[in-house]
């Protein structure tokens, strides 16, 4: 058994679990954060996203224990005060998710890649970095338009703030 | 139309948990001292079980308990079943042999499920699981439909000889046969319909809740029909007394046909709940999906289209061989049949019509509805059949299928459905300006100049959707009738609840529904909450599959606000002595028109609650409940348009662009609709072009068992789609609704291959269109 802290969603916790246990499943069993969800076995469909130290992973391919010490944010953590992050808020004015099961690994990875692109995203970069996120409802069409959108408006505040 | 009413374009009420994580799905369910299933599977996919031996398992650590099929057999649970009667030409009715819940005498494809092992956790299950041990005695094995019909191949159900289930026929051979005979061309083809794996992205779960007290059942599942699932479980399988079974579907992530059915581990988990006294939680991984969930489509047609000499189709005959898998699933009966030859007659005025349909056993995962269910396979065997014929008379695409329109309504077709309305010259139209089809042969010899091959390829679809009226589908064998229920409580303070049996697992009904209710009485969506998934909840209902919550589900919420809004008034003019055929309700008050007397809508509600004050005679409260059975089912149709370009030394093929242009009837959500297009879109360009379940031959081994394995289309295998829609209200339901949910699966594969043949220049090729496949194709003489 390991005895794991970290820090998730701002708040440091602390677990016991199986040496074995994958992080997502560390996320969701041990502290009930079920936002994250499990789409697969191979680590291909990328339900599972979170960031770790602000950089998006699959937390299907991370054991619980390597990821001790580190600051997990979860799409439990992204909006703030009650307020939609711009990508969520992008998601739902464009018609990104349909059954939303997809959704929390889609939105964790568009903020990172808006973030790596400082805001400075066209349609195919876009589709190309979706390749490790599978949606099997929107054909992809809306998530695309969604993360676009997102990006000129948080590349947009981001230049009025320059 | 209002902000919030039908036709707006709202964002849906439902995201918000989505996207902040508070979704909750049955895998997101926890409840005390609940333990974990791992089920053991067969690794052949055909062969005797000798014996099982779960002494080893049954010692390791955090074990609860280890049960199979001989004790679930003892116990009286009975067997998965088919609910669609399908008789054969000869009369006799199809031949469904023994599905057991838990194999105990003999497994029959890769997956089946022999064993339950539950656990303190997925982890010691898995390892307790792996120490059962099952001593199989192998048996030879079939995969292919048309060669499981051949002598002397494995047998797989002694109920159905040579693997044959039923031999159906539909429509008028002589009549067919003559006019082929007469025909002045006859295009021929054979047309492969390639198996697929639904994947919705949640896999299926289930948590079996049995409370020893109160001797009550609770079923956490990932349907989209919990209430078809207790009449199944309690009427069929003898899991418990519908009144002792609450099954919940809650949130459902995505379910596209393949969470309709009723499997082997919603029904085990509930009896292992009883057996060994803990709630027992089971989650399929994706390997388990692959492997369980039913598959799709596979089938295998050989196609006659005569035509007359003014290339007037005169005649059309389909011999079908399709794959179900070593079970019946619940509706698979009626997938290659109902669903499937009653849509030959496509967009066209054909005369006569035969079709013959052999469904056949094999040793692969069960086969039944999948997005579109029987239509996707109609529409691609009838459009690459019109493109081929095209080229042959060389007439192009677009002429030939308007010579053959129907444009006079209603139309009765020779393979029993009735259109009742349509416009197939306008949605035909719209796509070819949509996509400058009129400039296509510049684009194709501006490509040829880069030394790519250009293609354009259209489809001409039509589906039939809400699947009814129940006395219909009854007299073709549907064990079930299809009606839907809906309730409308009104609460005291005016905020309105609307129960539906329709089922939501992204289509948005949270929204829409609420839509409808502000559309009538003027108050905000935020006002209206929809209650489904619960069968403890809503008092009866069918689930969502087939298209049908608009056309039906939504119906019977019209009819229910119907009542609701008579009784609203009468409750209104007494309030302010007036005649209540002078009351109308708008903006959320109801007013006595031509009058500046006014009562707001909550209220009249508060006062049908406190009673102290209504009209004589009249119950309090304000709520109502209704059935609809519709009058026929609906027919969207639409053309959709795909341009490619083949590159010729690598066979990889690139969509341009992509048209889709539909006619649903009325719209209530325009958002909505569009992203279900899209979705559509994405599935059928996934079959086309991607997606293959692929058997081993040789041992059925399932060789495309991973998102490694199967190509499921990914955003930078799509482009973004330009869609758009007509309008030719159905004249069948309050609503003038159609259905939206299948017709881009339904539609999309013939266009796009269509397109990839007409740039490489040879009709033969099979979906999916990989590279290899188009490559070989492309070099091929044609």
């Amino acid at each position: 058994m390991a005895k794991i802290t970290m820090t998730v969603n701002g708040r440091q916790v602390s677990g016991q679990c199986d040496d074995r246990t994958l992080l997502v499943h560390f996320i969701r069993e041990n502290l009930g954060l079920t936002g994250t969800h499990v789409g697969c076995d191979t680590s291909q469909c990328g339900a599972c996203v979170v960031h770790m130290d602000g950089r998006s992973m699959k937390s299907c391919s991370t054991l619980a224990a390597q990821a001790a010490g580190s600051d997990i944010t979860t799409i439990e953590g992204l909006a703030a005060n009650g307020e939609l992050h711009p990508v969520q808020a992008a998601f739902k004015a464009n018609h990104g998710l349909q059954c939303g099961f997809c959704t929390p690994g889609m939105v964790m990875t568009a903020v990172d890649m808006i973030r790596r692109h400082s805001g400075h995203l066209d349609e195919a970069t876009v589709r190309a970095e979706l390749e490790g996120n599978i949606c099997r409802c929107t054909g992809y069409h809306n998530i695309v338009k969604s993360i676009l959108a997102a990006a000129a408006e948080m590349g947009g505040a981001r230049v009025a703030a320059e | 139309m209002g902000v919030e009413g039908i036709g707006a374009r709202v964002a849906r009420k439902e995201d918000k948990r989505f996207l902040t994580g508070k979704g909750r799905y049955t895998d997101d369910m926890s409840v005390p001292g609940m333990k974990y299933a791992i089920f053991v599977r067969s690794p052949y996919a055909h062969a005797k079980i000798r014996s099982i031996d779960a002494t080893a398992a049954k010692a390791m650590p955090g074990v609860v308990g280890v049960l199979d099929g001989k004790q679930l057999l003892a116990d009286g649970i009975g067997n998965l079943i088919c609910g669609w009667m399908i008789h054969s030409k000869d009369g006799s009715p199809m031949k469904m042999g023994a599905w057991r819940p838990l194999a105990h005498e003999t497994v029959r494809y890769v997956g089946d499920a022999v064993a339950i092992v539950v656990a303190d956790s997925i982890a010691e299950a898995k390892d307790a699981a792996e120490a059962v041990v099952v001593d199989y005695q192998e048996l030879p094995v079939v995969t292919d439909a048309t060669k499981a019909l051949e002598q002397g191949q494995p047998q797989l159900h002694p109920e159905a000889p040579n693997n044959l289930i039923f031999d159906w026929q539909i429509g008028d051979p002589a009549a067919t046969d003559k006019a082929i005979a007469a025909a002045a061309h006859v295009t021929e083809i054979t047309i492969h319909n390639n198996r697929l794996s639904p994947n919705p992205m949640e896999p299926r779960a289930t948590l079996g809740i049995y409370d020893g007290g109160d001797e009550h059942y609770t079923c956490y599942t990932t349907s989209q029909n919990p209430h078809v699932a207790r009449l199944v479980m309690s009427a069929f399988y003898n899991v418990a007394p519908e009144n002792k079974l609450r099954v919940i579907a809650p949130d459902v992530g995505g379910g596209f046909g393949s969470k309709i059915y009723i499997y082997p581990e919603e029904i085990v988990c509930l009896w292992a709940s009883k057996r060994t006294g803990v709630p027992v939680k089971w989650t399929s991984d994706r390997t388990e999906a692959f492997l369980t969930d039913a598959h799709g489509r596979d089938h295998l047609s050989k196609v006659k289209m005569a035509f007359d000499a003014n290339n007037r189709i005169i005649g059309l005959k389909v011999d079908t061989v399709a794959n179900l898998g070593a079970y019946m699933s619940l509706f698979s009966s009626a997938v290659p049949t109902y669903l499937y030859a009653t849509l030959l007659s496509g967009q066209y005025d054909i005369p006569a019509i035969h079709a013959n349909v052999r469904t056949v056993y094999t040793n692969t995962a069960p086969v039944d509805a999948y997005r579109g269910a029987g239509r996707p396979e109609a529409t691609y065997l009838l459009e690459r059949t019109m493109e081929t014929a095209a080229r042959e008379l060389g007439v192009s695409p677009a002429e030939l299928r308007r010579i053959n329109f129907i444009r006079s309504f209603p139309h009765q077709t020779p393979v029993i459905m009735n259109y009742d309305a349509g416009d197939y010259d306008a949605s035909l139209d719209a796509a070819m300006q949509a996509s400058d089809w009129n400039g296509f042969a510049a684009r194709k010899a501006e490509a040829a100049r880069r030394g790519m091959k250009r293609g354009i390829g259209m489809s001409c679809y039509i589906e039939a959707c809400g699947i009814a009226p129940s006395a219909a589908v009854g007299s073709l064998g549907a064990g079930v009738g299809l009606w839907e229920s809906a309730e409308v409580r009104v609460n005291a303070v005016g905020t309105i609840e609307v129960l539906t049996g329709s089922h939501s697992h992204g289509q948005g009904h949270e929204t829409t529904f609420a839509q409808l209710v502000a559309d009538r009485f003027g108050v905000p969506i935020d006002s209206v909450n929809i209650v489904h998934g619960d069968t403890d909840k809503v008092q009866m209902g069918m689930g969502t599959y087939g298209s049908r919550s608009g056309a039906v589900g939504m119906s019977a919420v019209v009819k229910a606000l119907d009542k609701v809004e008579a009784k609203a008034k009468k409750i209104a003019a007494h309030l302010m002595e007036a005649d209540e055929s002078d009351i109308v309700i708008e903006n959320g008050e109801l007013k006595v028109a031509g009058t500046d007397k006014t009562v707001p809508w909550f209220q009249m509600a508060l006062a049908a609650y406190t009673a102290h004050n209504l009209p004589p005679g009249m119950e309090p409260g304000l709520k109502e409940g209704a059935f609809y059975d519709p009058a026929n089912f609906t027919f969207p149709a639409g053309c959709y348009i795909c341009e490619v370009e083949v590159d010729p030394e690598t066979g990889v093929t690139k969509i341009i662009q992509f048209v889709a242009a539909d006619d649903f009837g009325n719209i209530i959500n325009p958002m909505i609709v569009e992203g279900q297009v899209h979705g559509g879109l994405a599935q059928g360009i996934g079959q086309a072009l991607l997606e293959n379940v692929h058997y081993d031959p040789e041992n059925g081994q399932l060789l495309t068992a991973s998102y490694m394995d199967y190509a499921m289309p990914r955003a930078d295998d799509l482009p973004s789609f330009k869609v758009s829609t007509s309008n030719t209200p159905c004249p069948n339901n309050p609503l003038g609704i159609k259905g939206c949910g299948e017709a881009g699966a339904i539609g999309s594969p013939p266009a796009l291959i269509n397109a990839i043949t007409d740039a490489i220049g040879n009709n033969r090729l099979t979906m999916p269109a990989t590279p290899q496949k188009v490559w070989a194709a492309a070099h091929a003489a044609n």
